[in-house]
This record gives structure tokens, C-alpha cells and sequence, in this order.
């Protein structure tokens, strides 16, 4: 079994690995370090250890699977309404480095019903083949259905790496074909890069809410998984010109299916999809009253943006749950992001940190957003709205 | 109805010290506790017991000391929780969680749903719901913000998605991870308090669930950790000055001197 040890002779009971243990996991005793018993085995003393005292025994793992057998890069292409979504552009455009470096072909795969424009587009934004199942009972998207499907898919064609949008959809998809499958899968990437050694992809992801980052890898099992988060990856410009090679696989549904989607509600008031707004006003406790959310809804608007709210707001009933940002909301990243009125709990940092652009209006000069804002204002969030609604009104000639 | 509810336990806070000097992390004197979402989904079973009768089985998998936690939950009306600990359990990525979870749940028989919180507030991945489902090979929903109608071999439920939401029936059993929206957690009483005190938590070995310990923890797991690092913020702040009008007048300007603002 798998275990971290101390070599006694060689420790000098320094500490420096107690630092770098991410979980507590070590400490110092009559000057010799010792690994307790919440160890994760995550393997950051091991590197940190000035006297290579710390010694990792890895077990050998026996895969008798053919990696070399797996070959391209896939990005698996949401839809809605036969439309794909945009991260599915942002994904081709991740995944044409990584199959360029690896002189692999980049394909989509896509599936749905009626999908001959949106074959197109994945063509014009990157890819080289497009894979669509097209079949009327797979319109809409259905856990149960698409896993299977993508399932057969990965295990006719091999890819060695499956790239899919941390949408609500994706994070649900993923770990159902990465576990039928038992390969690894990386959840919520924001960075993803080849070795160019041992052409293995390397996955980098935010761990405990963003304060610290981890590049993860899966080197004895193919494919390679990941759930990339919406707007961080750039897609292509559109190139109409480019072909592409169309494949259409005979794939045979389940007889029998246990999950029926019976209904599929937009809430109309959400007028953008919050994780992918390219602009979220966001509303705190410091707006005073929800009926001065009027004020953060009108700003949006104007914008063309959607609207976010803190924990605080959403615990007093102002609001809906699904506009809550934060570790115990969504996790959002747009262009820009719009505080209004919001202190900066590190939960709520948590989820909206790694935006672009944040702008934060509260009263208290000494509030935590103001650290990580790259515009501030400090003043009455209620004077300062009306004011800026009407100056992008006029300047938007709205 | 019989509902297992799987918990994990995590750090109680997130935010990371950090020792400028040599750019490592300080977590001394954090406190565990329940995960956050998975509070919403022992509510939640409870409140199946409530209604229809039946029983709730709380699991979770971790180091010993995650029995307290586990008590905590039978003062809040479970009946039964169990531990799944072992060293061959240790360093499992959410592919070896699941098949571990998969082979204690089995032992515990008897379920008509599982559920999960919507993630972990440590790892925040999301996966080992829909992945333990697969490892039980029974359907499973995520995100739900409400149960509409659970009886026997039939559950109709809420899903939150991007963009709204949509209604989801499934058979029994089934998985499904709840988000916070869905309920508000009780209080212990102080019957479930004294319960808990004298409860034992049973602590099941990877022998005693009959599982590969070639599939467990470390060895289990497909994916490695190669790499932490601290993420640098380069933040250039601003702040604008003057008079309310002249600073959303400035606010205005700069926001739309920026290239994609163009098209707004």
C-alpha cells in the first residue's frame, strides 16, 4: 500500500514540510517529523524536504490498457436547441494547442437532433472532425442517455483526451462516463497544458475555494479528462473557410431509460445566464433594502449583463438562490464584475475572484473586496447607481 | 422510503495563510466540520423519514476521527451512520471515493435513494455523486432545489441548470446531490443529542466492505497531484476619487474604453 515516510536518520525535525502540507497533516516530535494519520498522500512535503528525509513508496500500478492506442484531442460540444454553447467554442480553442503540440487531430463530438448547422460551426471554429449522433430522442440533454452515448463513443474511437465545459450539464456528464469508464477525470480546469515529454496533458484547477492551485495529471489511464470552466479558455476567431471530416456514428440507444427530463423551465428574469455573463452586477447587503435591487437589476440591463448577489441577500429572501455567487452559489468568472454593496467574504471571493474585472462600490474603505478589486469606489452604493445608470444610459445612448 | 446520505467532512474555512517568506501555506488551528451542502442533503433525508417513514443511514469515508462528525448527525435524527476508514482508503481521488462509497452502501442494502450535497467545499469537484451512481448502476440528478413527489420506485425532482430549471422524474433507487436551496437544516434535539452520545459508530475496513484495495485510495485513484502552488494575484487597484457624480462619470468611462465593451 501507498505510504509517506519519514527517514528518520535523514530529518532534522526543521518544519518546512509542516508548511507546505496542505492538510495539517505533520508534525515535529523530539525533533523527527511524523506523518499523522489525515495524510491524503497528496505528496507536497516529499518536494519540499531540504534532506530528502521524506520518502513517497508508490505502488505500481498495472494497466495492461494500451495507452498508445488512444489517439486526439475531443471536445465534447453542449447544445441547446441544436446551438452549441459557447464553451464549447472556448474548448476548441484549448484543445487545437493541445492536439497542435501533440500532432494528434483536435474533434468535436456533438449530440443532439438537427444538428447540421451547428456541425459547421464547430468546423469553422477548430475542428478537424466533428463526431454527431443526431437522433429526435436525443434532443434535449438527458444524464442517462448522453452518458451513454458518449460512452461507446470513447470506447470505438479512443481518444486520448475528452475535454468538456464545467457547465451544470458537463460536471453532471463527466464523472458518469470518466467512473463507467474508471479513468481520471479533473474537475473545473482553468489551465491545461501538454508535457511535452511524457505527452501526458497537465491540469491545473482552484482547490479550497480558489487560495490554492493544483496541476493534476491521469498517467496510466486514457482518456484524460477534463471539465474546463466557462470563460477562461479563449476560442478561435471564426474561419467559415476551414473543412472538416463528418462522421456520424451508428450508435444503438438503451432499451430502457430511467430519467426522463418532463419539463425545462428559463427563468425569464435571468435574462443572461449568470456563468456565462460577460458582465454581473452583483448586489451585497450593503444595497440596505430589496427593494433597492431595482437599482442593481436596472445597471445590468443597461449592460446587457446578470445579476448576482451575495450569500447575505439571498439568506434574507431578497432574491433567488440561483443568482447567489459564492462557494455555496456559482462560481462565476466574467469580463467584468460589479460589486455593488458587497463586503468580500472569502466565501464569496471564492466564487467570483478570478474575473477579469472587478469593480467594487461599497461605504467601508476597509472592506475586503476592495484588496482584490481592480476598480474601487468608495461611497454610498445608492448615491453612486442612478448615477452610473444614467451615465452608461447616455453614454450608450440607451 | 430508506435514504443513505453521504457527507464528508472538510476544513471549516478555506482561506489559505500564507507565509510570504517562503510562499507555503499556513492551516494551523483550522477546525473541521460537515461540509456545508451535505447539512441540506441529511435534511433532506430526515424529511423523506418524516413524510413517508423508513430510515436514514448516513456515510461517510475519512480518518477516524470523522465519527464525532458522524454523530452529530444522529442528534439530528439519523438512525444509523457508518465510517468507511482504512489506510488503503488514503489519498483517493473522487474515481476511488466512489467505488469505496459504492462497496459500503452495498453492504448497507436495503436503499431506495442516496443523496449527496452538490460538492465539497474543500475540493469542490462535484463528481463523486454522479460517479457513485455509475459505480451502483442507477440513475442520478444533480443540483436539486426540490423533491416534488418521492413513493415507491418513483421520484419527480427539481434540477437546477444554467439557465433556470428542469423537472426530472427517475425509478428508484437512484443519487441525486442537493444544493442549499432545497431545504433548511434543523437543529439537534436535545433527545438526538443524548442519542448521539451514546451512540457507536461502526467503522468498516476495506475488508470489511469486500472491496479491491486495488480500486481504494491511492492506488485506486487514475489521477495524481504533480503540483500545489500558491496563485499569484497581481492586482493593480485603483480607486477613483472625488465627488459621487464625477467618480460613476469616471467608472462610466473606463469601463467602456475597454475593447469588448464596444459592442454592449
Amino acid at each position: 500500500m501507498a505510504n509517506i515516510r519519514i527517514i528518520t536518520e535523514k530529518c532534522i525535525g526543521c518544519g518546512i514540510c509542516i508548511r507546505n502540507c496542505p492538510f495539517n497533516a505533520i508534525k515535529v516530535e523530539n525533533k523527527k517529523a511524523i506523518i499523522l494519520e489525515n495524510c491524503t498522500l497528496c505528496g507536497s512535503c516529499v518536494s519540499s524536504c531540504k534532506f530528502e528525509a521524506i520518502e513517497f513508496e508508490k505502488d505500481e500500478i498495472n494497466n495492461t490498457d494500451d495507452l498508445s492506442s488512444y489517439k486526439g484531442v475531443w471536445v465534447f460540444a453542449e447544445q441547446k436547441n441544436s446551438i452549441p454553447a459557447q464553451v464549447s467554442y472556448e474548448l476548441l480553442g484549448a484543445g487545437r494547442k493541445l492536439a497542435d503540440q501533440l500532432e494528434v487531430p483536435l474533434s468535436a463530438v456533438i449530440i443532439g437532433s438537427g444538428l447540421d448547422e451547428a456541425i459547421k460551426e464547430l468546423i469553422a471554429y477548430g475542428a478537424d472532425n466533428v463526431y454527431a449522433v443526431d437522433n429526435q430522442a436525443l434532443k434535449d440533454y438527458n444524464d442517462e442517455l448522453y452518458s451513454d452515448v458518449l460512452t461507446r463513443l470513447i470506447q470505438q474511437y479512443k481518444p486520448e483526451i475528452v475535454l468538456m465545459g464545467a457547465t451544470t450539464y458537463g460536471r453532471s456528464l463527466a464523472p458518469r462516463v470518466s467512473s463507467r469508464l474508471n479513468t481520471g477525470l479533473t474537475a473545473d480546469c482553468t489551465g491545461l497544458e501538454i508535457d511535452p515529454e511524457k505527452r501526458i496533458l497537465l491540469q491545473t484547477r482552484p482547490a479550497f475555494g480558489g487560495n490554492l492551485m493544483a496541476t493534476i495529471t491521469c498517467p496510466n489511464h486514457r482518456p484524460q479528462m477534463s471539465t474546463v470552466r466557462p470563460k477562461v479558455m479563449k476560442p478561435l476567431e471564426k474561419d467559415a473557410s476551414r473543412t472538416g471530416q463528418i462522421i456520424r456514428p451508428e450508435i444503438k440507444l438503451p432499451d430502457e431509460v430511467r430519467t426522463k427530463v418532463v419539463e425545462t423551465v428559463s427563468v425569464a428574469c435571468e435574462m443572461v445566464n449568470l456563468t456565462e455573463a460577460d458582465i454581473i452586477v452583483s448586489a451585497g447587503r450593503g444595497i440596505g433594502d430589496p427593494k433597492n435591487l431595482k437599482l442593481v437589476e436596472e445597471l445590468a440591463q443597461v449592460l446587457g449583463g446578470a445579476v448576482g448577489a451575495s450569500r447575505a441577500v439571498v439568506d434574507a429572501g431578497w432574491i433567488e438562490y440561483s443568482h447567489q455567487v459564492g462557494q455555496t452559489g456559482k462560481t462565476v468568472c466574467p469580463k467584468v464584475y460589479i460589486a455593488c454593496g458587497i463586503s468580500g467574504a472569502v466565501q464569496h471571493l471564492a466564487g467570483m475572484s478570478s474575473s477579469d474585472t472587478i469593480i467594487a462600490i461599497n461605504n467601508n474603505p476597509d472592506a475586503p473586496i476592495f484588496k482584490i478589486a481592480t476598480i474601487g469606489i468608495v461611497g454610498d452604493v445608492l448615491e453612486i447607481l442612478p448615477l452610473l445608470i444614467n451615465e452608461f444610459k447616455a453614454r450608450l445612448g440607451k | 422510503m430508506n435514504v443513505i446520505v453521504c457527507v464528508k467532512q472538510v476544513p471549516g474555512t478555506n482561506e489559505v495563510k500564507i507565509n510570504k517568506e517562503t510562499n507555503t501555506i499556513i492551516r494551523e488551528g483550522v477546525e473541521s466540520i460537515l461540509n456545508p451542502f451535505d447539512t441540506y442533503a441529511v435534511e433532506e433525508g430526515l424529511r423523506i423519514k418524516d413524510k413517508t417513514g423508513g430510515k436514514v443511514t448516513v456515510i461517510s469515508m475519512g480518518i477516524p476521527s470523522v465519527a464525532d462528525m458522524l454523530k452529530e448527525t444522529i442528534a439530528l435524527g439519523a438512525d444509523e451512520a457508518v465510517l468507511l476508514s482504512d489506510r488503503a482508503f488514503a489519498g483517493a481521488d473522487t474515481l476511488a471515493t466512489s467505488y469505496a462509497l459504492s462497496m459500503g452502501i452495498r453492504k448497507i442494502g436495503n436503499y431506495d435513494l442516496i443523496i449527496c450535497g452538490k460538492q465539497a467545499s474543500d475540493g469542490d469537484t462535484a463528481q463523486v455523486g454522479p460517479s457513485l451512481a455509475e459505480k451502483l448502476d442507477i440513475p442520478h440528478a444533480t443540483n436539486i432545489r426540490k423533491i416534488e413527489e418521492i413513493k415507491e420506485g418513483y421520484i419527480r425532482c427539481q434540477r437546477l441548470t444554467d439557465d433556470g430549471y428542469e423537472v426530472i422524474e427517475m425509478s428508484l433507487p437512484a443519487v441525486i446531490t442537493v444544493v442549499k436551496e432545497i431545504n433548511e437544516p434543523r437543529l439537534p434535539s436535545l433527545k438526538g443529542m443524548m442519542r448521539a452520545k451514546k451512540a457507536t459508530i461502526p467503522v468498516w475496513t476495506a475488508a470489511d466492505i469486500n472491496a479491491d484495495i486495488n480500486r481504494c485510495g491511492l492506488k485506486g485513484s487514475p489521477t495524481q497531484v504533480i503540483k500545489t502552488f500558491v496563485p499569484v494575484h497581481e492586482i493593480k487597484s485603483e480607486l477613483i476619487e472625488g465627488a459621487p457624480a464625477e467618480q460613476a462619470s469616471k467608472l462610466a468611462e473606463k469601463l467602456l474604453s475597454m475593447r469588448f465593451m464596444k459592442c454592449v
